[in-house]
């Protein structure tokens, strides 16, 4: 089971607290039904499923009932970070670096 | 390739087995091919060896990062079944039924196809409706399956507590006859040596790491860890990386990777006939012939690529399966694991061409590719053959999800996801 940090209630917690939301930083599109087909589809379907570094919503249920976003490597399931919704995506290569440390 | 026989068996047998040839070659990648398959599980394997067999392409490559079978073609449950609910599912897992049926015959290879049956279990009247309405569907579809009633599923399979005061009492269950299993490695092994038998290259621990395409846009071959390999078609059948790999050649995917676990009890002797599902408890449990109990989990929450999953998962499968058997409360479990599987977002498979020229995708089985195995191979080989899809496979397209003609077995399929 994963430990995950909330950034509202600043506490670490186990994973069956939370829920998944997944990939974090896709906009909704201001006028949705004016765009076309193929835009609609990568809005809502496709997704980066990246190996290595995700950013991704995770909401804690059982906690403060917020959304947040996390940074996490899947391949170790290890957070990188935790931060609240509505701030910049933290930069990749960085975090990448982070994530690679953390792992070793 | 020295067929096997009972001939073979008992003439190996007097010169104490030691002419017993290998059932597939380890070769080196030649400079260029007419296909690569990406991925040597049963899918992929079975794509070539399709190939060779019905279309006469046996310049082929199967590319693998590890060994032949040892991805989730290693790790799954191994149920068969084709009971989906709408018209195109019905139309591909039902090719593919039909070709367990005859598969070992086929390969010269024993599948252990078995058809014990798969059962369904409802357990309250919304699981009766939705059963019935299944099996309807399956029936008007040509697709085998029957409605018992709790007295009748009790005697199918003799461990199942009917009794009506239990917590979740089964009030009836639908039942494929034909459904059941097959011995996953055997599958993947068996595809491997017919298709080498037809000239097929199988590369193992060879990872793929970038997909080459010419200034046209069209695929040109594969960059490996053991050197560029040339093919002017390449299938991609690699699960769980099935997205990462598509990244390589610029095609963003609809899929994402989750963890699904299952594990195996000590082997006992034959006590469970049968496969058994019920969605409500989220039980789900058959007996290997090795003698072990056989139990699939759910996915967890999360994407990952870790091929291990949470424990707390395993312990809540196996508070379902003690809820619905607690005969089975005493036994101890010897082995559990995980996979990556891949999930789109209706829950139906991606088996089609690609926005770039000569390069093909069959991907999206989520929990449950292994039971279509042989189908999806022969209709991707036929993708891959003549460019274009099959009519089973047709509607199993990438441009579903622009269209919006999904075919959404999210909420229709016969068990969770």
């Amino acid at each position: 089971m994963l430990l995950i940090h909330c950034p509202y209630c600043d506490e670490e917690r186990p994973e069956l607290e939370f829920r998944h939301a997944g990939e974090a930083h896709i906009e909704r599109p201001t006028d949705i039904k004016s765009i076309s087909d193929e835009e609609f589809m990568k809005f809502f379907f496709l997704r980066d499923n990246p190996k290595g570094v995700a950013y991704e919503r995770w909401r804690h249920m059982h906690g403060c009932g917020r959304f947040f976003n996390a940074v996490r490597d899947t391949v170790s399931d290890k957070f990188v970070m935790t931060y609240e919704a509505g701030k910049p995506r933290p930069d990749g290569d960085e975090l990448r670096a982070k994530s690679k440390e953390t792992n070793q | 390739m020295r067929r096997y026989s009972i001939f073979a068996v008992a003439r190996e047998t007097m010169r104490g087995h030691k002419g017993w040839p290998k059932q597939w070659t380890s070769p080196e990648p030649k400079k260029q091919y007419d296909v690569i398959i990406i991925g040597a599980g049963g899918h992929g394997l079975g794509t070539a060896f399709y190939l060779a067999k019905e279309h006469g392409i046996t310049n082929i490559a199967v590319v693998e990062k590890g060994w032949l079978g040892g991805g989730n073609t290693g790790r799954n449950t191994t149920i068969i079944r084709s009971n989906y609910l709408y018209d195109e599912s019905a139309g591909l897992y039902n090719h593919a039924m039909k070709m367990w049926d005859g598969l070992s015959q086929d390969l010269n290879y024993n599948v252990m196809y078995s058809a014990r049956g798969v059962m369904m279990l409802a357990h309250n009247v919304h699981d009766v409706q939705g059963a019935k309405r299944h099996i309807h569907a399956n029936r008007l579809n040509g697709v085998q399956n029957e409605w018992l009633t709790p007295e009748q599923a009790k005697e199918y399979c003799p461990p199942l507590n009917i009794s009506q005061t239990a917590r979740y009492p089964v009030m009836g269950a639908a039942l494929q006859r034909c459904g059941g299993n097959a011995r996953h490695d055997a599958v993947a092994w068996g595809y491997a040596r017919a298709a080498t038998d037809r000239g097929v290259d199988i590369i193992q621990n060879c990872a793929v790491t970038g997909i080459k395409r010419s200034a046209n846009g069209a695929v040109e071959g594969v960059e490996t860890t053991r050197g560029f390999i040339g093919a002017k078609k390449v299938g991609v059948v690699a699960a769980g990386h099935s997205s990462v790999l598509m990244e390589m050649a610029g095609v963003n995917m609809p899929l994402e990777s989750y963890p699904l676990q299952a594990l195996v009890s000590e082997p006992v002797k034959p006590i469970f006939p049968c496969v058994v599902m019920s969605n409500t408890v989220h039980a789900y449990i058959s007996q290997s012939d090795k003698g072990e109990l056989v139990i699939g989990a759910g996915t967890d929450q999360y994407t990952s690529y870790s091929q291990a999953g949470g424990l707390h998962i395993l312990t809540h499968t196996l508070d379902a399966i003690c809820e619905m058997f607690p005969i089975f409360s005493r036994m101890k479990m010897l082995r559990s694991w995980g996979g990556t599987v891949d999930v789109t977002p209706d829950r139906s498979p991606i088996l089609a061409k690609t926005p770039v020229p000569g390069l093909y995708v069959n991907c999206g089985w989520g929990t449950g590719g292994f039971k279509a195995t042989p189908g999806s191979a022969h209709v991707f080989a036929h993708t891959i053959a003549n460019d274009a899809p099959h009519a089973i496979n047709a509607p199993f397209n990438l441009d579903r999800f622009r269209t919006g003609r999904l075919i959404d077995e999210a909420a229709a399929a016969a068990v969770a996801h």
